[in-house]
C-alpha cells in the first residue's frame, strides 16, 4: 500500500519544483501549496498506514483496544497543515502586495533589492578596463 | 635667511611632540645599561604566562642580537622623532603621527626581544599594520593609499605563510619557546617538516625583507614621508625579516637548501637593486634600491655559517642602519630646504648647509666603503667570509664585488653631487641650512659610523662578540674588527670596488640613459600588480554576477539540484538502501486517491488558465484528506478540509487583483531538476518504509492518554496536552502570518496601472 504513496508523493514533489522554477509567482504558489501537502503525506506514511482503526480510546478502557493507527504522525501533520497555511497566507498577500508595487509577478524582473548582477559585472569590467588603460 | 620661506615652528607640543621623544631616549638608556651583563656573555630573560593551555608564554629575551637590534631601534628611534618634530612640525595630523611612529617602535622592539613563536608573529603583524598606517599617512593622496596597500598585501601574504611556518616549527620542536627550540640544536633540520617549514619561514622573511621576487613594494613605499622612510624602511622593519632569519639561524641554518636558497636570492636581490638604483634620479628612490641591496647582502652573508660571514653580518647590519638612517634624514633635510629630490637639479648645496653636507659626507664614505670607516671594515670581512664562502667563493665574491662598486657610485651620487657639484638646474626657492634638530640626527649617525670605525673595538666586545656567540653556539669565532689587515685578498678587492665604482660614478649619467631604456621594455612586477589586483577585482565581479545573479529562478534551481544532487551522491557513497516494495493490501479506493491526486496536480502544472489551475489544486487537497480519511485519521482530514477550502477561497480572491498567467513554456533543465527530486523523495521514503518502525513514544501516548490526561482521543491529547507547547508555537506562526499579512495590506495602495 505504502509504496503507491511514496510514488504519489514523487509526482507531488516533481509538480510542486517545475511549478517553483517557472519564474511566476503565482505559479510558485501552487508549488508551494503542493509541496506542503508533500510533506505532510511524507510525514503521514512514514509512520506507516492502518486502514480503519483511529486512535481512539473506547469509553471504559484505559488504553485503545487492538492496534489503532498511529497517533504521533498525526499530531505532527496537523500542526504541519496549520503552519503550512500561515505561511501560504503570507506568501500569496506578499505576491499581491509585490504585484501591486512593482506591476510584475515575474520574480526575476524585480530589481530593486538586487540590482542585476549580470549586467552590474559587465559594467565593473569595462570601468576597470578603462582605469587600467588610462 | 630669505624672505619667501616661512619660519618653521619650533615644534608640536609636549604631548604629541616631545614626549614621544623622551620615551624613545629613555628606553635606549634602558637598554644601553644592558650592554655590560651582555657583554660579559649573559642573557636576561622574562616571561609570564600568556596562553597556558597551548604552553604560550610572554616571553621576552635580550641577549647580543636581539640588543643590538633594541638599540639601533630605539636610538635611531628617537633621534628620528626628534627629526619629525621640526620636519612635520605643524602638521595638523602630527598626533597621529608621532602616534603611529611610536607604536611602531615599541612594535618593532617587541618583534626583536620576543623569545616566543606566538609572541614574535604578533609584533610581526603589528609591525606591519603600523608600517601600512605610515606609508598611507598622506592618506589624500591616491598614490600614498595605493602603495600603503601593496606593502599590507606583499608583507600581510608573507605573514601568513610565515605563521603556518612558526606552527610547524613550534609542532617539530614540541613547544613555542625560540630559546627552547634552539637548545635543541638539530630538531628542526632533522625533523621530516623542515622543507615546509624552509619554505613557509623564508617566505615570511623574504617579503618582510623584500627579497627578489618581493621587492617591489619597498620603493613603493617611500611614499611614506622622509623620516618613516629612514626608520622603518630601512633601519629597522624591513631587517625584521632579517633579524628573524638570524635568529632561528642556529636552528634551520647549516643545510645545503638554506645555504643556496639565501645565497642565491640575497645575491640576485644585491645586484638587481644596486643596478636599479644607479637608475634613479630621485634620491629617495636611489636611497630605497640601496636599501634592498643591503637586504640582500645580509640575506647572503645569513646563508652562510662562518665566523667571518657572521662577523660581517652583525658589522654590515649595524653600518648599514646607521648610513642609511643618516642618508635618508640627509635627503629630507636637502626636500625641505630646496623643495626638490631630483639629483639632475640638485648641486652646490655644501657651502649653504655644510653639517649636513658634513654628515651627508661621512654618511657616504662609509657607505662606500672606504677607511676609515666602518663600513670599509664590514666590507673587508665580508670579502673575507666570500673567498672561503662554503656555497661559491667565485659567485659570492663577484656578486658582493659588484653591488658593492654599484654602492660606492651611488654613494656618490647621492651624497656628493647634490653638495659638491654645480646644480644641474634652478630652485623654486633659496636653499638654507635646516634648524638643529634635523642635522643633529643624521650627523650623529654618521659620526657614530666614524668613530666605529677608527676605534672597533667599541662595538667588538658588547655586540659583534656576543651576538656571534649566540648565531654560531659553542664553536663560535668571531673576528676581530680591524682597519689594517695587511695585504690580502680582501684588500685588493676592496681596491678593485673603489676603481670599478669610479668608474661607473663617472659614467652614471650615460648609464642611466641606457638602463632608462631597457627597463621600460621588460615587464615590471609593479605594474604586474596593478593587472592582478585589477584582474582579482574583475574576477570577483565576475563570479558575483555568474553565482549571485539577482535571479530567483536561479537560485531556485541551485538549491534544488543540490538538494537531489547530495541526496544521489550520499545514496552512491553509502551504498543503494534497501528497499522492499510491497503493494500488498492495495484497494480500488486508494488507488483512485492516489490517481486523482497525482492528476490533480499535474493539472495544476501543465493548465495556463488560472481556474483550471485553482480547481486542479482543490482536487489535490481534497484527494489528500480523503486519504487521511481512509487511513484513520479523521482529524487531520478535518484540518486538510477546512485549510484546503480557505486556500482555494484565499487563491481566488487574490487572483481577482492580479493579471492572467503567461503561458509556461516547457523547460527541458527545470524538468529534469524536478524529475530528480521527485524520484529522489520517492525512494527515500520506500527506503525509510523498508526498515523497522519505532512506535516507542506512540505505544507511551496510547497508554498513557486516559490515566495522565484524561482524553480518550489520542491526537488531540498530544496536541494540548503532551506536546502543548509545539501547539502554542504553531498558534503563534499563524498570529505572525496573520499580523504580516495585515500590515501588507494596510499599506497597499490600490494596484498599480
Amino acid at each position: 500500500m505504502e509504496p503507491l504513496l511514496a510514488i504519489t508523493i514523487g509526482v507531488l514533489i516533481t509538480c510542486s519544483v517545475y511549478l517553483m522554477l517557472s519564474g511566476h509567482l503565482l505559479r510558485f504558489i501552487f508549488g508551494l501549496v503542493l509541496i506542503s501537502n508533500a510533506a505532510n503525506l511524507t510525514i503521514f506514511v512514514a509512520g506507516r498506514l492502518t486502514e480503519g482503526a483511529p486512535p481512539l480510546i473506547p469509553e471504559g478502557a484505559d488504553a485503545p483496544l487492538g492496534e489503532v493507527a498511529n497517533a504521533l504522525p498525526q499530531a505532527l501533520v496537523l500542526t504541519a497543515i496549520v503552519i503550512g497555511f500561515g505561511l501560504f497566507a503570507f506568501a500569496i498577500v506578499l505576491v499581491f502586495r509585490a504585484w501591486t508595487s512593482l506591476s510584475t509577478l515575474h520574480p526575476d524582473e524585480m530589481e530593486l533589492a538586487e540590482p542585476n548582477y549580470g549586467a552590474h559585472a559587465k559594467a565593473t569590467k569595462l570601468a576597470l578596463k578603462k582605469d587600467t588603460t588610462q | 635667511m630669505n624672505t619667501t620661506q616661512t619660519p618653521l615652528p619650533a615644534g608640536n607640543g609636549f604631548l604629541s611632540g616631545t614626549l614621544p621623544i623622551l620615551i624613545a631616549a629613555a628606553i635606549f638608556v634602558f637598554f644601553a645599561g644592558l650592554i655590560p651583563t651582555v657583554a660579559q656573555g649573559d642573557v636576561a630573560q622574562w616571561s609570564v604566562p600568556w596562553i597556558p593551555s597551548l604552553g604560550v608564554e610572554f616571553a621576552f629575551l635580550i641577549d647580543g642580537l636581539s640588543l643590538t637590534f633594541a638599540l639601533l631601534i630605539s636610538g635611531i628611534g628617537t633621534l628620528i622623532l626628534l627629526y619629525s618634530n621640526t620636519y612635520l612640525a605643524g602638521h595638523p595630523q602630527y598626533a597621529r603621527f608621532s602616534l603611529f611612529l611610536t607604536l611602531f617602535m615599541l612594535s618593532m622592539l617587541g618583534l626583536v626581544l620576543a623569545d616566543d613563536l606566538i609572541v614574535l608573529f604578533v609584533f610581526w603583524e603589528l609591525t606591519t599594520i603600523t608600517s601600512y598606517l605610515l606609508i598611507g599617512f598622506s592618506h589624500t593622496a591616491e598614490k600614498s593609499r595605493r602603495n600603503a596597500l601593496q606593502a599590507l598585501f606583499v608583507t600581510g601574504a608573507g605573514a601568513l605563510a610565515f605563521l603556518a611556518g612558526l606552527i610547524l616549527i613550534g609542532f617539530a620542536g614540541g613547544t613555542t619557546s625560540i630559546s627552547g627550540i634552539i637548545a635543541q640544536g638539530d630538531v628542526l633540520r632533522d625533523h621530516a617538516l623542515y622543507l615546509p617549514i624552509f619554505i613557509l619561514f623564508l617566505c615570511g622573511a623574504f617579503t618582510k625583507s623584500a627579497q627578489v621576487p618581493f621587492h617591489f613594494w619597498l620603493p613603493n613605499a617611500m611614499a611614506a614621508p622622509t623620516p618613516v622612510s629612514a626608520f622603518l624602511h630601512s633601519a629597522t622593519m624591513v631587517k625584521a625579516g632579517v633579524y628573524v632569519m638570524a635568529r632561528m639561524h642556529p636552528s634551520l641554518a647549516g643545510t645545503d637548501i638554506w645555504l643556496w636558497t639565501l645565497t642565491i636570492f640575497g645575491a640576485l636581490t644585491a645586484v638587481f637593486a644596486s643596478i636599479l638604483a644607479l637608475r634613479q634620479t630621485d634620491l629617495k628612490q636611489a636611497l630605497a634600491y640601496t636599501t634592498l641591496m643591503a637586504l640582500g647582502t645580509l640575506t647572503m652573508l645569513l646563508g652562510h655559517s662562518s665566523g667571518y660571514m657572521m662577523t660581517a653580518f652583525v658589522t654590515f647590519l649595524i653600518t648599514h642602519s646607521l648610513y642609511k638612517a643618516a642618508l635618508f634624514l640627509v635627503v629630507g633635510c636637502i626636500d625641505k630646504s630646496t623643495g626638490t629630490r631630483d639629483a639632475n637639479t640638485l648641486g652646490g648645496l655644501g657651502r649653504v648647509m655644510p653639517l649636513t653636507a658634513l654628515a651627508a659626507a661621512l654618511a657616504a664614505l662609509s657607505m662606500a666603503g672606504l677607511p676609515p670607516f666602518i663600513g670599509f671594515i664590514a666590507k673587508e670581512l665580508a670579502y673575507a667570509g666570500s673567498v672561503g664562502a662554503a656555497s661559491s667563493p667565485v659567485f659570492v665574491t663577484v656578486m658582493a664585488l659588484a653591488a658593492n662598486a654599484l654602492m660606492f657610485a651611488v654613494a656618490g651620487i647621492v651624497a656628493l653631487r647634490p653638495f659638491w657639484v654645480a646644480p644641474g638646474g634652478t630652485y623654486t626657492r633659496e636653499p638654507a641650512e635646516v634648524p638643529w634638530q634635523m642635522w643633529m640626527g643624521p650627523l650623529l649617525l654618521a659620526g657614530l659610523g666614524t668613530v666605529f670605525g677608527l676605534v672597533p673595538a667599541l662595538i667588538q666586545g658588547p655586540f659583534i662578540n656576543s651576538t656571534v656567540a649566540g648565531l654560531m653556539g659553542a664553536g663560535a669565532d668571531p673576528k676581530t674588527l680591524k682597519l689594517w689587515a695587511g695585504f690580502n685578498l680582501p684588500l685588493y678587492l676592496s681596491l678593485s670596488t673603489f676603481a670599478l665604482g669610479l668608474l661607473l660614478y663617472l659614467s652614471h649619467v650615460k648609464m642611466r640613459r641606457g638602463l632608462e631604456a631597457v627597463f621600460t621594455r621588460v615587464p615590471s612586477l609593479d605594474r604586474g600588480w596593478d593587472s592582478f589586483l585589477a584582474g582579482l577585482k574583475a574576477l570577483a565581479a565576475w563570479q558575483t554576477g555568474v553565482i549571485q545573479n539577482g535571479s530567483l529562478t536561479f537560485y531556485l534551481a541551485a538549491t534544488f539540484s543540490t538538494i537531489a544532487g547530495g541526496l544521489i551522491l550520499t545514496m552512491m557513497i553509502s551504498g543503494m538502501p534497501f528497499i522492499e516494495v510491497n503493494f500488498e493490501g492495495l484497494t480500488w479506493k486508494t488507488a483512485t486517491i492516489s490517481v486523482l491526486v497525482a492528476a490533480g496536480a499535474i493539472l495544476t502544472t501543465v493548465t495556463n488558465s488560472r481556474i483550471a489551475a485553482v480547481a486542479a489544486l482543490g482536487v489535490v487537497g481534497i484527494g489528500i484528506a480523503l486519504m487521511f480519511i481512509v487511513f484513520s485519521a479523521p482529524d487531520v482530514a478535518i484540518t486538510q478540509l477546512l485549510v484546503e477550502t480557505l486556500v482555494v477561497v484565499l487563491v481566488a480572491v487574490v487572483m481577482l487583483r492580479l493579471p492572467a498567467m503567461t503561458r509556461l513554456e516547457f523547460n527541458a533543465k527545470h524538468a529534469a531538476i524536478s524529475g530528480a527530486m521527485g524520484a529522489t523523495m520517492t525512494v527515500i521514503i520506500l527506503a525509510v518504509l523498508s526498515t523497522p518502525l519505532n512506535r516507542r513514544l506512540s505505544d507511551y501516548f496510547e497508554i498513557a492518554s486516559w490515566p495522565d490526561a484524561y482524553g480518550r482521543n489520542i491526537v488531540n491529547v498530544i496536541l494540548v496536552d503532551f506536546r502543548a507547547l509545539d501547539t502554542f508555537g504553531e498558534v503563534a506562526v499563524v498570529v505572525v502570518a496573520a499580523l504580516s499579512a495585515y500590515a501588507l495590506l494596510r499599506t497597499t495602495k490600490g494596484p498599480a496601472a
